[in-house]
């Protein structure tokens, strides 16, 4: 084909590269204009709801930094997304992450240690909550934004009719469900979901787990302890003699469940008012919430569920503004009334959790009129997590596991499934090439 | 390379304009096609080196893995089984759906078929609904709290079957792929069926054949050719089923999250981080589906040119 001359050739490289020029021109333009002149450009990836809002007031207060909000994606999915901006440099200035992802982030170099820029602040935070942002080192890498203390909620209506107590420690708990079961065979307490690792990583913090821990430039990983242990076989037992259900959480099964009281507890995180709302519309106002169920008499202890934080990227030009503007979002309080109510978030410094915007309970537990007043008490006693450079690996590999142990409704698949999750993180660690401790 | 003479111009011009007409192509499938595959390639024989901990600068750089992700693709027990799973999950549907799509087909060919259009139009109008809604759908109505079969069951007082578990869990996953594909096909085999001859159908038809002689003995072998492109369609869609068990995979703990060979991918690349291992077992998946189809279409193509006769 003598026809393709040279000068096609030609053309066609430079109408690629001059594609490529353009493109490159466009998104660079974002995040340095300002920096000679003018006020500091800040960009912030949040899926919170209403952020736009809050950051407004920000920009309202202080012209020299003007935070842009933008909402690229939620959860897991935002990481994917911060991890491949950070290859192209392309990053914003400040990101929503979820705890459990922040060593994920920090393993991939997208996340700047910001210590100095926000010394003093660590007081404004329970200490359980606020070790989860330096991985337990100097460094910190992150601000609390939103916490999940876990909590027991329950049917107080079904309750009363089945003549059940509250139950203070687990093994009341267990007797709980057995009672229920003798007097109603078609109902549960509640089931054992394996589709959200979430929940009993929280159970496991609350039994004292410590998941992973480094020392030196090894990691440590100790999902196989006795406490893990513990929370596993306690909950396999009640799945094994059937005293609970084994279906997981989330489904239109689960949801109906709920709504007709064929279950009558969930052990879930301070957001729950929300998700029962639209899981259950039908039983708002017959709920009530108390304090998880303890392992010993007297103990006063609770993991939590969820939760996210405001980080500074590496990428960053204005590492500085940027921490100030975390700072302020998470520690003031107009911010932080702010935050509760155009997020409906539940707020991780401890002033706020108290404050004047929590004053008045969730519409859907309106008959306890205390619910945040109790809320802060339990918050207060939230244990400590340590989380990884894996985690989302763990929870993928908890989910096949424990499904397989809740299908099989016996205590040793249960036990099986732990050492599996156990094996599976070491082994991936291993493959990727972190060090890891024996 | 003859450079056209300077008199030339005009007929150089004619002679490269095709080519000219070709480049938007070309560049779109440089851009969206070959380059992706190629980064792909490129990404399957790279991995991570880690230092220590992992954590701050410098502690990840990207090296050459050489054919080290291939091998542990091959070796791992978790794509030979959702390999395996999948075929199962193949050979249920694809007889099933292909059968029905004939059947469909034929029925609608017959003469004596009444509403024609409007069976046409509902048997085919499933393929319409993307595949994450049915398998919602089917979802909801294979979940034995909120399904009316299970309920109509149990007043019935007949067994309820878990259909999200267990060896019930490939026919209800077969059901949605069967239910959303069939119609496609049937509209494939029913458009080569009209444009048959009637000539042949007449003369068949003098010499005493019936209705059914009819279609198995003319019309199924001359549209063979539609039969082997529709085969061929429902393997790659089975090998590359994603939507259906993703989707029905929080409703149930019988899916593990490596059910289907692409799910194994995606878990590996978006919740795994390993962009590298994925990418290799991508490429292992692509290769097997090519080899798979080739091998295929060489076998039906020498039955369909000796079948057909035409």
């Amino acid at each position: 084909m003598p026809q393709i001359t040279r000068r096609s050739l030609a053309a066609a490289t430079a109408v690629l590269l001059g594609a490529t020029a353009l493109t490159a021109c466009g998104s660079d333009s974002g995040g340095e204009a300002g920096a000679e002149s003018g006020p500091v450009e800040l960009t912030y990836w949040a899926w919170a709801p209403g952020m736009d809002k809050v950051a407004a007031l920000w920009n309202a207060q202080h012209p020299e930094v003007k935070v842009t909000v933008q909402k690229q994606a939620s959860g897991d999915d935002l990481v994917t997304k911060i991890i491949t901006a950070a290859k192209a440099h392309k990053g914003p200035d400040l990101v929503q992450a979820e705890y459990q992802a922040l060593p994920t982030l920090v393993s991939n170099d997208a996340l700047a240690d910001i210590a100095k820029e926000v010394q003093g602040v660590e007081k404004q935070f329970a200490p359980g909550v606020w070790q989860q942002t330096t991985l337990g080192g100097d460094a910190v890498y992150a601000l609390p934004q939103d916490s999940g203390p876990l909590m027991f909620f329950y049917r107080q209506d079904l309750f009363e009719e089945y003549g059940l107590t509250v139950p203070t420690t687990w093994d009341e708990f267990a007797e709980t469900a057995r009672a229920l079961k003798k007097k109603a065979p078609k109902k549960a307490l509640t089931t054992f979901s394996a589709n959200d690792s979430g929940l009993f990583a929280g159970l496991s913090q609350q039994a004292g787990a410590q998941w992973w821990t480094f020392e030196g430039d090894n990691w440590k990983v100790g999902i196989d302890d006795d406490a893990t242990r513990k929370v596993t076989d306690f909950w396999g037992g009640l799945v094994a003699e059937g005293a609970i259900d084994n279906q997981p959480m989330y489904t239109p099964a689960w949801n109906k469940a709920l709504n007709t009281g064929e279950q009558l507890a969930w052990v879930s995180a301070v957001w729950a008012p929300g998700t029962l709302g639209t899981a259950a519309p039908d039983t708002k106002g017959k709920w009530a919430m108390a304090p998880l169920p303890q392992w010993n008499k007297g103990e006063n202890a609770t993991g939590s569920w969820g939760g996210s934080s405001t980080a500074v990227t590496s990428d960053s030009k204005h590492k500085e503004a940027a921490a100030r503007f975390a700072t302020w979002l998470n520690t003031d309080p107009e911010a932080l009334a702010a935050l509760v109510k155009e997020s409906g978030i539940y707020p991780a410094a401890t002033a706020a959790q108290t404050s004047g915007a929590l004053a008045k309970a969730p519409d859907y537990f309106a008959n306890q009129p205390d619910f945040y007043t109790r809320a802060a008490e339990i918050a207060k006693t939230t244990a400590p997590a340590a989380w990884g450079p894996n985690v989302n690996v763990a929870y993928t590999a908890f989910k096949d596991e424990f499904g397989k142990a809740a299908k099989a409704r016996t205590e040793a698949a249960f036990g099986a499934a732990l050492t599996k999750l156990q094996d599976t993180t070491v082994a991936d660690l291993e493959k990727q090439g972190f060090g890891v401790a024996k | 390379m003859t450079q056209p003479p300077k008199g030339a111009r005009r007929s150089y011009g004619v002679k490269t304009a095709p080519y000219g007409f070709l480049l938007p192509a070309a560049l779109l499938f440089l851009l969206f096609f070959a380059l992706p595959i190629g980064y792909a390639l490129w990404l399957s024989v790279h991995k991570v080196e880690i230092k220590g901990l992992g954590l701050g600068k410098g502690a990840k750089s990207e090296v050459w893995a050489g054919l080290e992700n291939y091998g542990s693709a091959l070796a791992d027990p978790e794509f030979l089984g959702s390999a395996l799973r999948v075929l199962g999950y193949g050979a249920l549907v694809v007889p099933v759906m292909l059968g029905l799509a004939l059947l469909f087909a034929l029925l609608l060919d017959s003469e004596r078929v009444r509403g024609r259009s409007f069976a046409r139009l509902a048997i085919f109008l499933p393929y319409a609904v993307p595949g994450v809604i049915a398998a919602v759908l089917w979802g909801f109505l294979y979940l034995p709290d909120v399904s009316p079969f299970h309920f109509l069951l149990e007043k019935a007082g007949l067994p309820q079957p878990d259909l999200m578990d267990g060896g019930p869990l490939y026919l209800a996953m077969s059901n949605i792929a069967v239910w959303g594909g069939t119609g496609f096909n049937m509209i494939v085999i029913y458009t080569s069926l009209r444009a048959l001859p009637t000539e042949v159908f007449e003369a068949a038809k003098l010499d005493g054949c019936s209705e059914l002689q009819i279609a198995l003995r003319i019309k199924i072998p001359m549209v063979m050719p539609s039969l082997v492109l529709t085969f061929f369609f429902s393997i790659i869609a089975t090998l590359q089923v994603f939507n259906e068990p993703m989707t029905l995979k929080p409703l149930t703990n019988g899916i593990p999250s490596t059910w289907s060979p692409l799910m194994k991918v995606y878990n590996d690349a978006f919740t795994g981080g390993n962009i590298y291992a994925a990418s290799a077992t991508a490429v292992v998946l692509a290769l097997a589906t090519f080899a798979l189809s080739f091998a295929l279409l060489r076998i039906s193509n020498r039955r369909t040119t000796q079948g057909a006769g035409r």
